[in-house]
């Protein structure tokens, strides 16, 4: 029991605590880039798009070389100690190699999803506002925002579900290793069910993983509730 | 808010931000082409030589890969099982869909079904995976049957979610008038409400084919002793084969990831929509 409750913490938490923030910042950022009077618009948009509809097993082997072998070549070109080894082979770090690899593919679907929420702002609220003296920040804090919080939510929701249940990226960059850091709970549930002979035992985590996911989804679907009777 | 478009100038600072930032998405696809076209002997040990575009052009490495990875056979196992999913779908998905959307709001029963199927969108596959593995090779369907099977029932309370959502903006006096000329409700859904429904059968087309096209994990638990093997599955099978000739494990990636970019560079519109849409709603 100990175990089923300290195992599925390492990999997914530190996927689903840090990651959601980064991505959403990073994709509202583009989404705003994006949205604005800019040349090439839908050719950009697409491209920005196109880590999305790639497979994520083969994007991860794909990465899995860059973090062997291209990384830690960058490194001894520019004398960095802590970039010259593997990402990949270091307990402490793999995660961050399996977020960004993850982040690379979220990226540009939350950003199509908040330039979607961006287009249904209408233009004549900035024209109220910039009337009323609110400029770049302001405007942005106080208009903007609030306006695509919805999107923000389901950005939000969709980021949690999907660093969760992370499993293709892992099985193609680091197997779970080193040292099980970077385990999540459907590689766990996987490995160990399937290949390793606890059948009785990962069906059991299994159950205790669905209850997680309902009290999580629950309570997303509560704030969510909650913020769409704000606007 | 459309007139002013015209007039506003072009943001350059921000164009040039955003291509610069294209770096981010285009390198390492620029990598897998590179290493794809090269020969092992070309690779050097330096970032540059790794890096550098090949000398010479040769497809050698594809013709090898399609051989090793059977590229053509998994290919064409991807394809039936995505287009298959997706076809079947549309079609029982479409008519759930239509059947609650309609009777929910003054129906115990079809309310009841309706919250039952959507909440299935909170069940990950991670735990069901192993008491489907038992059951499928129980019934037999430990194959690319029972893989569109469970698809199909897995894209469920997403695409009802949507199907009966979208029911929502065809007004009732179609139905009544048909009804009215004498069609039976069978006749009434196919002739009226199906075509209506065009743009949603886009959004779950585009969002059951992205699903399962890419999907790796259904097809590695039920599948894994029948076999067959699907694009993505393929290059995780035959990945020790590949050894440390990483340009022919390359060359493959590339052959694994083209059919969606193509099938992307088709229909981006559509793609594009359907994913928001799908999302939003």
């Amino acid at each position: 029991m100990e175990k089923c409750w300290n195992q599925p913490d390492v990999g997914g938490n530190h996927a689903g605590r840090h990651c959601p923030d980064i991505v959403n910042l990073i994709s509202l950022i583009l989404a705003m880039g994006l949205n604005s009077k800019i040349k090439f618009k839908s050719a950009l948009r697409g491209a920005y798009f196109i880590p999305n509809i790639l497979g994520a097993l083969v994007v991860g082997y794909i990465f899995n070389y860059f973090f062997t072998y291209i990384l830690p070549a960058f490194g001894d070109m520019i004398n960095s100690g802590a970039l010259s080894s593997s990402m990949l082979s270091n307990p402490k770090l793999a995660w961050i190699a399996i977020v960004i690899v993850c982040a690379w593919q979220a990226i540009a679907m939350n950003t199509i999803i908040y330039i979607s929420g961006l287009q249904t702002v209408p233009e004549d609220v900035y024209e109220a506002a910039s009337i009323d003296g609110a400029t770049g920040w302001k405007k942005f804090k106080n208009i903007t925002f609030p306006l695509i919080l919805p999107f923000f939510t389901i950005n939000m929701v969709l980021c949690v579900k999907n660093f969760l249940m992370v499993f293709d990226q892992i099985m193609a960059l680091t197997k779970g290793g080193p040292a099980q850091s970077t385990e999540s709970i459907s590689y766990l549930i996987y490995n160990n069910g399937m290949s390793g002979g606890q059948f009785g035992f990962q069906s059991a985590n299994a159950v205790i993983f669905f209850f997680v996911v309902v009290l999580i989804s629950a309570f997303q679907l509560g704030v969510l509730g909650k913020k769409e009777e704000q606007l | 808010m459309m007139k002013k478009k015209g007039m506003e100038k072009v943001n350059w600072p921000v164009t040039v931000l955003l291509i610069l930032g294209l770096i981010t998405v285009a390198f390492p696809l620029y990598m897998t082409i590179v290493i794809a076209l090269k020969q092992p002997s070309e690779m050097g040990t330096g970032i540059s030589s790794i890096l550098s575009l090949p000398k010479s052009f040769s497809l050698l490495n594809f013709a090898e890969a399609m051989r090793v990875t059977d590229f053509w056979r998994s290919l064409g196992n991807s394809i039936l099982i995505t287009l298959l999913t997706v076809v079947i779908s549309i079609v029982i998905h479409s008519l759930i869909g239509y059947a609650i959307g309609r009777n929910k709001d003054h129906s115990k029963f079809y309310k009841f079904s309706y919250l039952y199927i959507v909440s299935g969108m909170f069940v990950p596959f991670a735990i069901l995976m192993m008491p489907l593995v038992k059951q499928t090779a129980q019934l037999g369907i430990a194959n690319w049957v029972g893989i569109i099977i469970l698809y199909v029932v897995f894209y469920m309370p997403v695409n009802v979610l949507l199907y009966s959502g979208y029911l929502k903006n065809i007004p009732m006096a179609l139905e009544e008038a048909a009804y009215v000329d004498g069609a039976t409700t069978w006749t009434t859904y196919w002739k009226i409400i199906f075509p209506l429904m065009k743009p949603m059968h886009a959004t779950v087309a585009v969002l059951t084919a992205l699903g399962t096209w890419n999907d790796v994990m259904t097809p590695l638990v039920i599948m894994s002793g029948s076999g067959m093997t699907t694009l993505p599955l393929a290059q995780m099978t035959f990945q020790t084969q590949f050894g440390t000739n990483y340009n022919l494990a390359f060359a493959s990636y590339l052959l694994a990831l083209l059919p969606i970019l193509i099938f992307y560079l088709i229909c981006q519109k559509q793609i594009l929509n359907g994913v928001v849409n799908g999302a939003v709603k």
